[in-house]
């Protein structure tokens, strides 16, 4: 067992105080939104107490104070990734707008009619919808490089499918649905020797360990605010001055213009020509005090934690007759996914529910995985920095509770 | 461990989910839909054999949660030999006693479905135990297209 500091900081996050039907709340559905500690929601409650007022506009005390923080939230993105500069950090509502601005802006520029596009088998819906809405819209293909039984990528697989068409790819950091973590260093190593570049999306890889745009070298990164122990609504699409500058605007409106008149506009520089209108400044102020809060710990420090977390509770899995693990990649994140024979994952959910526990049951936005592996949904518990050991256990004993309720 | 479950997870469900009743392929049928559940991946796939206005056989194949196939199983049981008009009016009454507008029904007129009164307290299940019911409602309005919960 590491030092990690997990009971000082779940004192931070009130809501793990909360009673859930007169049980302790355990939760383990942070794959699909992570709590909140008290420095995000007082940054967020303080902000509209004291500082609020539009950015970039006016001349006023509270504009340029809004500003300021907004703008100061900006460079924390940047020092957390480790982007060349601010400019490259474009705030959004979450990955899946960032994925689809992508697809929109630097897709519909780059990307014609028999031009093929690669995603993974373990893709979310929203690496997958998007692009399959650009291939309709110009003619592009999309191909899916595929997985193994252990929901690994088959990479000479995907480095097969890479050919002079290939115009980008797009991949999934750290699986929501399996933790499978990708080899995203090698894939975007290998897609650069051929010139095609790599967009990764982080949103579940991003609150589990450190992220390095530049020692990826990827050329978009993106991820969700809310699942990085900040608000909902607020997001980040990481991508290259080159390319950013390069790319036309995704929506039209206040802020991201320099000039306008009845006959032409132009645009604003980066990062603001991709933030039409006012955006959701309170919740950037939000993401940025979350980002403070986890460098009180350190991301490598949370993975570490978070590894034991896994091991431990996989362990406990495999002794339990009649579950299976979906998702046993050798490279992953705290993700436990599993079924458990004859018995549903919404019973399942369910029954765990009654005991205060919080699992996802379901397809995890995730249908092509479901189908791959022949089952309509799996239960998953997902792990974050404030889960312990003992509510590992509080989870197996509910498991097998509900193995012998159902008979 | 399990008590405050009770309501919802009654023995004749987990009895009906285990050996599911009318579990079985119709040959010829008369009518034939498709039930889905994109929340949960619910599917099923209900059979009728009809004698002129009355359902003559009923039966299903799927997969799903205990609740939608103890729905389903208690379902093909209680409408054999009902007539269409009998068994719209009892997917109306299973229908407001499971998203509780009917806090009047008198739980005897459903039979034995009663026990599936349960779900009204869990809002995020209401649609596993009416699933059944709207694919039959398709299949007696004798629509072919799958039909689907969202």
């Amino acid at each position: 067992m590491t030092n990690f500091p997990v009971q000082q900081i779940r004192a931070d996050f009130p809501i793990l105080a909360e009673k859930i039907r007169n049980k302790p709340l355990v939760y383990l559905d942070n794959a699909a939104s992570c709590q909140k500690p008290n420095a995000v929601i007082d940054a967020i409650s303080n902000f509209y107490r004291h500082d609020y007022a539009n950015i970039h506009r006016g001349v006023h005390t509270l504009s340029v104070r809004a500003t300021d923080k907004f703008e100061a939230a900006r460079e924390k993105v940047k020092t957390f990734i480790n982007a060349a500069s601010s400019k490259e950090i474009i705030f959004v509502r979450g990955a899946t707008e960032a994925v689809n601005l992508v697809a929109q802006t630097y897709g519909k520029a780059n990307i014609q009619a028999g031009d093929e596009i690669i995603i993974t088998a373990m893709e979310h819906h929203s690496n997958i919808v998007p692009w399959q809405m650009l291939c309709e819209q110009t003619g592009a293909v999309l191909k899916v490089a595929p997985m193994n039984v252990q929901g690994e990528l088959l990479y000479p697989e995907f480095e097969a499918l890479l050919n002079d068409k290939t115009r980008l790819v797009a991949v999934v950091h750290m699986s929501n649905a399996l933790g499978t973590i990708n080899p995203v260093k090698k894939m975007i190593d290998l897609a650069h020797s051929k010139g095609i570049p790599v967009m990764l999306d982080g949103a579940q890889a991003i609150p589990h360990m450190a992220v390095d745009v530049q020692a990826l070298d990827c050329d978009f990164y993106v991820f969700s605010g809310h699942k990085l122990y900040g608000p909902s609504g607020i997001g980040v699409l990481y991508g290259k001055q080159a390319l950013l500058e390069a790319m036309p605007p995704y929506q039209g409106g206040g802020d991201m213009i320099r000039t306008v008149t009845f006959e032409k506009s132009t645009y604003a520089g980066l990062p603001h020509k991709f933030e039409a209108g006012t955006p959701n400044i309170a919740d950037v102020v939000g993401l940025g005090a979350a980002i403070d809060y986890l460098n009180n710990f350190g991301m490598d420090a949370i993975a570490d934690y978070e590894a034991e977390l896994l091991a431990y509770a996989t362990e406990q899995a495999e002794q339990i007759k009649g579950l299976t693990i979906i998702g046993t990649a050798a490279e992953k994140g705290g993700i436990l996914s599993f079924t458990l024979d004859h018995i549903h994952p919404h019973d399942i959910g369910t029954m765990l529910d009654s005991l205060g526990i919080a699992i996802r049951a379901g397809h995890h936005c995730a249908m092509p995985v479901m189908d791959f592996y022949g089952v309509p949904a799996t239960a998953r518990a997902s792990f974050a920095m404030y889960n312990t050991m003992e509510e590992v256990d509080v989870l197996m004993g509910g498991i097998k509770g509900l193995i012998e309720a159902f008979g | 461990m399990f008590e405050d479950l009770r309501d919802l997870y009654q023995e004749v469900i987990f009895d009906h989910n285990r050996n599911p009743r009318n579990f079985r392929v119709i040959d010829h049928p008369d009518r034939k839909v498709e039930g889905f559940n994109p929340l949960c991946g619910d599917r099923l796939t209900l059979y009728l054999k009809m004698d002129g206005g009355t359902i003559q056989d009923a039966s299903f194949q799927g997969s799903g949660c205990a609740i939608s196939t103890a729905s389903v199983s208690l379902m093909t049981e209680i409408i054999k030999g009902k007539t269409e008009a009998e068994a719209e009016a009892l997917f109306k009454t299973f229908h407001d006693m499971t998203t509780g507008k009917g806090e009047d029904i008198q739980l005897e007129a459903v039979g034995k479905l009663a026990v599936l009164a349960g779900v009204r307290e869990y809002p995020a299940r209401v649609k596993c135990a009416t699933l059944a019911w709207h694919t039959l409602d398709a299949a007696l309005k004798n629509e072919t297209q799958a039909i689907s919960t969202e």
